[in-house]
C-alpha cells in the first residue's frame, strides 16, 4: 500500500516536472484561454442590447456571463487536451508496449499525469481565474447580496468538480482505447467534440433547450463536464435534485472507468494477438 | 536449468495486402485482401542460465517476433514457452519484474527528462531497495562512463549515449533475463565497441541470460558463443558461430602463388577464379573436390605457396540468407496461386 503510494508519488512527480520543461508554450497556451471570455461578454451584452426583453430563457444578462465564467471552470477540470488522440498515437507508434513489458498499470499512470497536467495548469491559471473572476465579480451577485453560496451547495460544487475531472478522463481515456481497433481516431474525436461543444452545455445553458434535446441531455453524461456544476453553483438545481445528479455523476463515473478497464483489457488482447 | 523453454512456437498473423493506384485504395474500403505471414513456425529451443544467445537471420526472419513473445508483448498462435518458469504472456508482474527487453530502435526514457528521472521511475514500479538502486545506477553508469550526463535531458544525448542509457534503464532492476533487440543498431564503431564490452563484462559478471538480436557480425563475434540462425521463421541452425561456416559453405578459398611467375592461363578449370594479382591467385572451388583439385594443380604447376582457407564468416551468412530469400519468393508465388 505505501510501497503504491510513493510509486505514485514518484509518477506525479516526474509527470509535474515533465509539464514544466516547455514554460514558454505553457503559459502562453493558458493566457490564451483567457481570450474567448472577452468575445463571450461582448456576444451576450449584444444580444441582450439587441433584444427588447431583460431575459432569456430565465436567464439576465449577468446571470448568462457568471453561467459562462463558471462552465470555464467546468471546463478547466473536465476538459482532456491530447488524452485521447495520444492513447491513439502510443497504440499506433508502438510506446504502448512499455505497459505491456514493464509491471505498471497504462490507466493508473495516464490518469496520475493528467492529474500533474492539472496541477500544474492550475498553479500558472489561478492569477488570471482570479483576476478575471474579481473584475467580473458583480455578475454573481444574488439577490441576496452574497457572492457565494452556501457551505453545503459550495461543497456539492467541489465534489462535482473533482468528478466532472474524473468523468472527462475516463470518458476520454475510453474513446483513446479505440485506437486499439481503428489506427487513426482522429474523426471520431471530431464528432466527439461537436456533441461535447452542443451538449456539455459550454455555449449556452442546457435548460434553455427544447425537447426532445432536453431529453437527450439527460441520458447522456456530457451536461457533468460544464453545465451541472456551473448550474449547482448558481443554485439551479437543489435539494434531492441535487444528490440525485450527483449520484447519477458518481455512477456515469465507475461506468466509464469500468468501460475504459474493459476496452484496455480487450484491446490489449487483441493488440497482443494482432502482431505487437 | 533451462531458464527459456520453447516448444513448438508459431505466430502468425495477418496483413492488409494493398494493390497499387487509387482504384485499388478505393476498393480497398470495401474490400480487404488479407495475406497470412507466419513470422514464427513452430520453434523449439532451450537455453539455460547464463547463456549469450545471439538470433541471426535477415530482416523479416522473426527474431524480433520470438523476442517479443517471450517479453510477452503478443501471445502466439500456437504452442509454449516458458522463461523463469513464467508464461510471458499471461504478463504477471511477478515476471515482468524479473526480465527486461531493449529495442535499439525504440525509446524508453522520457523524452524530455534527464536520464536519472526514468531512472527513478523505475525503481519505483519495479520496487528498487533504495539503497542497492544507489549503488546499481551508480556501478552502471561508471561502467559505462556516463555519470555526467545524468542530469541532461534525454532529447539532448548522442545515439550512443541514449543507448547507455537505455541499458542503465533496464538494468537497474537486475533482470535475470535479458533481450536485447539490435541494441547497437545505427551506433558508430566506437559506441559499439563499447556497448560490446559493456554487455559482456555485465555478463560474465552477473551470469545473467541475454538473447540478442544484431546484424553486426562483430556484435555476435565478441559476444556469444551460441548463434540460433532463424530463417522464414524456422531455425535452421544452433550452435557455435565457426560451425555455421562447416555447415553452410559449399566451397572453399583455394589461394595459389606461381613459381617463377609462370602463371598458367588456364585456371578456370581448376574453379572459380576470383581474383589474379600474378603470381597470386584466388580460387572458389567446390568442398567434395577440394582434394583433387589441390593435387591436380600440384601436379601440373610449381608452386612457391599454397593455403586452403573456409570464405569470410559474412560471406556464407550473406549466401544463407539469400538462399532462404529465394525459398520465400518460391513459396510466396506458391500461395499467390493457391
Amino acid at each position: 500500500m505505501l510501497a503504491q503510494a510513493r510509486t505514485h508519488w514518484t509518477i506525479l512527480r516526474i509527470c509535474l516536472e515533465e509539464r514544466l520543461v516547455y514554460r514558454g508554450d505553457f503559459a502562453l497556451g493558458t493566457l490564451m484561454r483567457f481570450l474567448p471570455i472577452v468575445t463571450q461578454i461582448f456576444l451576450w451584452t449584444a444580444i441582450f442590447a439587441a433584444s427588447s426583453q431583460g431575459e432569456i430563457a430565465g436567464y439576465s444578462m449577468k446571470n448568462f456571463i457568471a453561467y459562462y465564467l463558471l462552465t470555464m471552470l467546468s471546463r478547466a477540470f473536465s476538459s482532456m487536451p491530447g488524452l485521447a488522440s495520444g492513447i491513439a498515437r502510443q497504440i499506433r507508434e508502438g510506446e504502448i508496449k512499455k505497459f505491456l513489458i514493464q509491471p505498471i498499470d497504462m490507466v493508473g499512470f495516464l490518469l496520475l499525469s493528467r492529474i500533474a497536467h492539472k496541477l500544474v495548469y492550475y498553479g500558472v491559471a489561478i492569477g488570471p481565474f482570479a483576476l478575471v473572476f474579481i473584475l467580473c465579480g458583480s455578475y454573481f451577485q444574488r439577490p441576496d447580496g452574497s457572492y457565494f453560496p452556501d457551505g453545503y451547495t459550495l461543497a456539492a460544487y467541489l465534489l462535482s468538480l473533482v468528478l466532472s475531472f474524473l468523468l472527462g478522463f475516463f470518458l476520454e481515456a475510453a474513446i483513446g482505447m479505440i485506437g486499439f481497433w481503428f489506427l487513426e481516431v482522429s474523426s471520431l474525436l471530431f464528432v466527439y467534440m461537436l456533441f461535447n461543444f452542443f451538449f456539455s452545455g459550454h455555449m449556452f445553458p442546457l435548460d434553455m433547450l427544447p425537447e426532445p434535446f432536453a431529453s437527450f441531455v439527460q441520458m447522456i453524461p456530457l451536461q457533468y463536464l460544464a453545465y451541472f456544476p456551473a448550474a449547482v453553483f448558481l443554485g439551479k438545481i437543489q435539494g434531492p435534485d441535487l444528490v440525485q445528479g450527483l449520484l447519477v455523476q458518481v455512477a456515469w463515473v465507475v461506468g466509464l472507468a469500468i468501460l475504459c478497464r474493459v476496452a484496455y483489457a480487450r484491446g490489449l488482447h487483441r493488440y497482443s494477438g494482432y502482431g505487437g | 536449468m533451462p531458464v527459456i523453454e520453447i516448444e513448438q512456437l508459431s505466430k502468425s498473423y495477418r496483413i492488409y495486402q494493398k494493390k497499387e493506384g487509387l482504384a485499388a485504395s478505393v476498393r480497398g474500403l470495401f474490400r480487404r485482401d488479407y495475406r497470412q505471414v507466419d513470422a514464427v513456425r513452430a520453434i523449439d529451443l532451450t537455453v539455460d542460465e547464463g547463456e549469450f544467445v545471439a538470433f541471426l537471420g535477415p530482416n523479416g526472419a522473426g527474431k524480433t517476433t520470438t523476442l517479443k513473445l517471450l517479453s510477452g508483448v503478443i501471445t502466439p498462435s500456437s504452442g509454449t514457452a516458458r522463461v523463469l518458469g513464467h508464461v510471458p504472456w499471461k504478463r504477471e508482474n511477478a515476471y515482468r519484474r524479473r526480465f527486461a527487453l531493449v529495442m535499439g530502435q525504440k525509446n524508453q526514457l522520457w523524452w524530455d527528462l534527464p536520464a536519472q528521472e526514468s531512472f527513478r521511475l523505475h525503481q519505483q514500479i519495479y520496487r528498487i531497495d533504495p539503497q542497492q538502486f544507489d549503488a546499481t545506477r551508480d556501478e552502471l553508469t561508471d561502467l559505462l562512463d556516463v555519470r555526467r550526463l545524468l542530469g541532461q535531458p534525454v532529447r539532448e544525448l548522442s545515439l550512443g549515449e541514449r543507448m547507455k542509457m537505455e541499458l542503465i534503464a533496464a538494468l537497474l532492476h537486475s533482470p535475470e533475463v535479458l533481450f536485447l533487440d539490435e541494441p547497437t543498431i545505427g551506433l558508430d564503431v566506437v559506441a559499439q565497441h563499447n556497448i560490446q564490452k559493456f554487455l559482456k563484462h555485465y555478463q560474465q559478471q552477473q551470469r545473467i541470460t541475454i538473447l540478442l538480436t544484431s546484424h553486426y557480425m562483430k556484435d555476435i563475434a565478441a559476444l556469444c558463443k551460441r548463434v540460433v540462425v532463424i530463417a522464414l521463421g524456422k531455425i535452421i541452425y544452433d550452435g557455435s558461430l565457426s560451425g555455421i561456416v562447416d555447415r553452410f559453405s559449399s566451397h572453399k578459398i583455394l589461394t595459389l602463388q606461381f613459381a617463377n611467375d609462370r602463371m598458367p592461363s588456364d585456371l578456370s578449370r581448376y574453379g572459380e577464379v576470383i581474383e589474379v594479382m600474378e603470381p597470386k591467385a584466388k580460387l572458389r572451388v567446390d568442398r567434395p573436390v577440394i582434394s583433387r583439385v589441390l593435387a591436380s594443380v600440384l601436379a601440373d604447376h610449381t608452386l612457391e605457396d599454397v593455403s586452403v582457407e573456409d570464405p569470410p564468416l559474412e560471406e556464407v551468412i550473406a549466401e544463407v540468407f539469400s538462399l532462404t530469400g529465394e525459398e520465400e519468393a518460391i513459396a510466396a508465388s506458391e500461395s499467390d496461386q493457391a
